[in-house]
């Protein structure tokens, strides 16, 4: 359609008519600020975790701004030691040293003093160098009653092809101190021997390579490639490797666990993002790791966002996740057997697969601010009866399943 | 795993070719401008994710630096 000189010049005018005698009321804000409450319970009595968490970005104009967070996270319940179940009563030490613990015939032993507080807190500053890069600069510490760690990270971020495009690169450098209770065991030796150091540590690096890039009006995609190299203690000073006896498959000892002293991981992780037209947003992402240590993953994540009139959105969210094991995982060693130089029976470096499943629900106002509900389970499982196991251990549940419920309250304001 | 972490490189060079073509001019970002279009539209809920399955899974990160070092046990 043609328009008119005069025609384009009426409409200018209106425009800015319209614009100086309607000033915009925009309210100066300082802070964006998001602050979450999350409960998350695994059944049977074993990890409850309570975390609430608060964060703000300032914006000091220019694109420039000032971020923070804070966590607090308690911690209490019992996680699984690594041992396997006898079908007698066993009486044992708690790997930290301190105490004895009873678990009955055919049950997991779980470490009952399992309680920690951690708090963690981290800043971060973001500015840009000019029209097409900007650097952002940020810190993490968190401490535990034994642990501590702290980190600092370098983003810089590049925008090509009239913004449609942002590659980024970053460094991450982390170092974890840790002070177990009872000291930081010597690994693969028994229990009984209480061969322990004091404290240990380790230090983390990793790098970020990704792209960003804009598809059309309503979709965009990103991929990123991570690399990770751990050094130092990456043990878990809790975690057990039974000696069971030859025949009878029954628990004769029990030994602390030793991993490498290096990993070296690499991922792969896309995601793309899609707005329908009546606003509805569709999310998905995959992340592919390996590494080092014999684990491989891939983690599938999906959300819909559906949403309503007056700001309502309900949000389902699926989350499909599987790895195998890692070389040094081992359900037991047996007596027979010359012990390794690594081994962990520690589930988490086990072959399982997870399903996350749940939905959020909330409301969206127009000044910005939103509440928000979630209700999440979560699901995992791996191999409870593995051909190796022979004996009493092949009635025993050698991979119990862990079955959780995420609670998450969500409100995010200007301030 | 050499021939795995080639994988992972080639298909980084393969997503980072190609982009050109796609995009949209800068008065068509209307929607793409949404805080809920931003890649991380929920900073604290991926945080919180990411402390969850860190602790429950032999893998993590990604998508950044979430920050914080943890002993989960």
């Amino acid at each position: 359609m043609q328009l008119g000189k005069k025609k384009i010049a009426g409409l200018l005018s209106a425009a800015t008519c319209s614009l100086l005698a309607n000033p915009v009321q925009a309210e100066e804000h300082d802070w964006d600020i998001d602050s979450a409450v999350l409960y998350y319970s695994e059944d049977d009595d074993r990890v409850d975790a309570f975390e609430p968490v608060i964060s703000g970005k300032k914006d000091l104009g220019d694109e420039e701004s000032l971020s923070f967070k804070l966590v607090l996270d308690n911690l209490t319940g019992a996680s699984a030691t690594g041992a396997v179940p006898s079908t007698q009563v066993k009486t044992s030490t708690r790997p930290s040293g301190n105490g004895t613990y009873t678990v009955d015939p055919n049950d997991t032993p779980l470490d009952d003093t399992f309680k920690d507080t951690r708090v963690a807190f981290g800043m971060t500053w973001e500015k840009p160098i000019d029209r097409n890069n900007r650097r952002t600069l940020g810190f993490n510490v968190s401490g535990e009653y034994d642990f501590a760690s702290a980190s600092a990270n370098a983003l810089w971020a590049h925008d090509t092809n009239q913004k449609n495009t942002t590659y980024t690169a970053g460094i991450n450098v982390e170092y974890d101190y840790i002070d177990p209770v009872g000291g930081a065991p010597e690994g693969l030796t028994s229990m009984d021997a209480q061969d322990k150091n004091d404290t240990d540590d380790r230090t983390i690096v990793d790098l970020l390579f990704g792209i960003t890039q804009v598809i059309d009006k309503t979709s965009l995609f990103q991929v990123n490639l991570s690399l990770s190299e751990s050094s130092g203690y990456l043990t878990d000073p809790y975690k057990l490797v039974s000696i069971v006896d030859n025949t009878t498959g029954e628990p004769v000892d029990q030994l602390f666990e030793n991993r490498p002293d290096s990993r070296s991981r690499q991922s792969l992780f896309g995601k793309y993002k899609k707005m329908f037209a009546n606003k509805d947003i569709f999310t998905a992402s995959y992340r592919y790791m390996t590494d080092d240590w014999g684990i491989d993953s891939s983690t599938f994540d999906f959300t819909y966002r559906f949403k309503f009139n007056k700001g309502y959105f309900i949000q389902p969210h699926l989350r499909w996740y599987t790895q195998t094991e890692a070389d040094f995982y081992t359900y037991f060693l047996r007596e027979d057997e010359r012990v390794p130089g690594d081994a962990s029976a520690d589930y988490r470096l086990g072959d399982m697969d997870a399903t996350t499943y749940g939905f959020k629900f909330g409301r969206e106002f127009n000044d910005r601010h939103v509440w928000s509900v979630r209700l999440e389970r979560y699901e995992q499982s791996g191999d409870s009866s593995p051909s190796e196991a022979f004996g009493q251990l092949d009635q025993q549940d050698l991979y119990p399943d862990i079955k959780a419920t995420i609670v998450q309250l969500s409100y995010s304001f200007q301030w | 795993m050499t021939v795995k972490y080639h994988w992972l490189i080639l298909c980084a060079i393969l997503g980072a070719s190609g982009c050109s073509s796609l995009g949209v001019k800068p008065w068509e970002r209307y929607e793409l401008a949404r805080d809920d279009m931003l890649m991380d539209s929920d900073p604290v809920d991926l945080a919180l994710d990411e402390h969850i399955y860190f602790s429950k899974e032999a893998s993590s990160g990604g998508q950044g630096f979430a920050g914080g070092g943890c002993g989960c046990n």
